[in-house]
């Protein structure tokens, strides 16, 4: 399982994110590597991965994926979090 | 975990912007009087929004403006802003902005423990309300060193 953080510049706003994500996943006892990429390396960073996470503003700049794209509103909403991971993690 | 310091130059309460960039202007200003951060910096934070949109508006009302490590960044650093009135940045769920967080990192391994230290803090949804509504620096200082 691999998850992916997608931001504009890839410091920041994905990192918080990551954070916040291995907290839910944690608290869920999913087995899960979350890494924190840039829009422009997302091809790369997410060719293996099974679901990208990201804000509603960056959902048209990531293009072609496999990847379930999930968009996040709140950042440090853990309840936002947790009921949408779990959602595409099905 | 911590939190680069956080001035009083750094901190700026209850400002008035007319729009979005003035409003990250504010943080970078501020970034530059306490000494982290060259002018330039705050251009390129406005880059950032202008490239890639309103992401950095990470919650309800809280703004994270924010670029790239570069040679423009002294050290590594934290500003705080808080609007008058609130600015609408265009994001579709989370303006309008009341808080402005400029963040300046000078290595990619930094910035991943102030993120981190961060989350700690605004995940208290209380937090957000707390600085905007801040009169002193010490008040904006006691939400963001509060212990976790």
């Amino acid at each position: 399982m691999k998850i992916v953080a997608i931001c504009g510049a890839g410091v920041g706003t994905s990192g918080i994110l990551k954070v916040n994500t291995e907290r839910v996943l944690k608290n869920l006892d999913i087995e899960a590597e979350v890494t924190a990429s840039d829009v422009a390396g997302v091809g790369v960073a997410a060719a293996d991965a099974q679901v990208i996470l990201t804000s509603p503003e960056l959902v048209d700049k990531i293009g072609k994926t496999f990847a379930d794209i999930v968009v996040i509103d709140n950042y440090f909403d853990l309840e936002e979090l947790t009921r949408k991971i779990e959602k595409a993690l099905g | 975990m911590s939190l680069p310091q956080l001035p009083d130059p750094a901190i700026e309460l209850g400002a008035i912007a007319g729009d979005w960039r003035d409003a990250v202007r504010l943080a970078g200003a501020a970034l530059v009087r306490s000494g982290a951060t060259e002018e330039s910096y705050t251009e390129r934070m406005i880059e950032v929004i202008d490239e890639f949109g309103a992401y950095i508006v990470i919650a309800p009302g809280l703004a994270l403006a924010h670029a790239r490590p570069g040679d423009d960044v002294l050290h590594e650093g934290l500003a705080v802003i808080t609007l008058a009135e609130p600015i609408a940045f265009g994001h579709p769920h989370n303006d309008p902005v009341s808080v402005v967080l400029g963040l300046a990192v000078a290595n990619p391994e930094t910035h991943v423990t102030s993120v981190a230290e961060l989350a700690n803090v605004f995940n208290d949804a209380s937090a957000i309300p707390a600085i905007a509504s801040a009169a002193t620096p010490d008040d904006v200082r006691r939400v963001l060193f509060a212990e976790h």
